[in-house]
């Protein structure tokens, strides 16, 4: 149950922002701070999240065979390697790390 | 996904180049819902949940947060409230687009779901509005389809094929950040937030419930903004 409530606050709270861009008046949002929060704070949740499911289980900090696949990430990223490639890149690396006991 | 500033003086694109770059950029992405369906079940959401988001939210970062923090053992409001942060930025392409794109106002709240990263990118590159509308409407199309197809795909096969961390299938949600987060890295001050929201969101982790460091890591955003603005 608790999926679902966190499924439809997500549906509709998404949903109403992607709206509310297409309705508010044009400068209603054009504030410069405004506008730099709104650029900053993607940066910020993406930083955070990748590496919380980079280095933890649960709420323990640990380092395992996902760290090398993340590297395996950047490294194709580094060499613009289109998006597939470097979700793959990152699979195939934590993957064969663990096979290796990693 | 990195954004183009429009070419200053171009004229009208051809619809073929047009269509091919809309369907490279959906295409590419789309497939990418099944990495997004193998990672929800992974984190014990059922078939049913998975493809009710890809239907419904349709933004893969904020799905791919859900799912994760969920996972985590977050409890469903600081889960949600993650995902919608990382939602946010879509109005902010919405504003963009509704000057571009110049919709009649019954079509907007069905382009509405549609305004994510790729189909703005797309929409922005093009050098008039036709072009634009049309970019976006076969990127959003083709993402669209190809999402909520590989989403089922992905659910399914994590159902087949057992234990995901196996198949290092866990590394995926992580990989998707990092390759949305690392075109926004162009300045030090988007350098910085990313720096501190990582400190935040790791050293707060042992301390503070599920789903909540990832909020306060938010917090790097105006603290980088606000100690720039302090500096002469």
């Amino acid at each position: 149950m608790n999926v679902w409530i966190a499924i439809g606050i997500t549906v509709v709270g998404c949903y109403a922002v992607k709206l509310a861009g297409l309705l508010v008046p044009a400068g209603a949002l054009e504030r410069p701070t405004v506008q730099k929060l709104a650029a900053l704070l993607p940066v910020a949740l993406l930083a955070a999240l990748t590496a919380q499911q980079t280095f933890s289980t649960g709420d323990a900090l640990v380092i395992d065979a996902r760290a090398a696949g993340l590297a395996a990430a950047a490294v194709a990223l580094l060499l613009r390697a289109p998006f597939l490639v470097v979700v793959g890149a990152a699979v195939v690396v934590t993957a064969g790390v663990r096979a290796l006991g990693g | 996904m990195v954004m183009q500033e429009r070419p200053e003086g171009a004229v009208g694109r051809p619809r073929a180049a047009v269509v091919r770059d809309a369907l490279g950029v959906g295409v590419a992405v789309g497939l990418s819902g099944f990495a997004f369906g193998v990672t929800a079940a992974g984190a014990g959401i059922s078939t049913l949940q998975a493809c009710v988001l890809s239907l419904l939210v349709f933004t893969g970062a904020s799905q791919f947060a859900l799912v994760g923090a969920l996972a985590a053992g977050g409890n469903p409001f600081t889960a949600a409230a993650g995902a919608f942060f990382l939602g946010t930025r879509n109005a902010f392409y919405g504003l963009r687009l509704s000057q571009l794109l110049a919709l009649p106002r019954a079509v907007r709240p069905l382009a509405a779901h549609w305004v994510i990263d790729e189909t703005t990118a797309v929409a922005l590159a093009q050098p008039d509005r036709k072009s634009a509308r049309l970019g976006f409407t076969v990127t959003g199309l083709t993402l669209y389809v190809l999402w909520n197809l590989t989403t089922l795909l992905g659910a399914l096969g994590a159902e087949a094929i057992g234990d995901t961390g196996a198949w290092g299938l866990d590394a995926a949600g992580p990989a998707v950040f990092l390759a949305l987060l690392a075109p926004m890295l162009k300045t030090s001050t988007e350098r910085a937030v990313a720096g501190l929201a990582l400190v935040l969101g790791l050293g707060l982790l042992p301390v503070l419930p599920a789903g909540v460091p990832v909020l306060v890591a938010a917090l790097a955003a105006p603290a980088v903004l606000w100690m720039k603005g302090r500096r002469p």
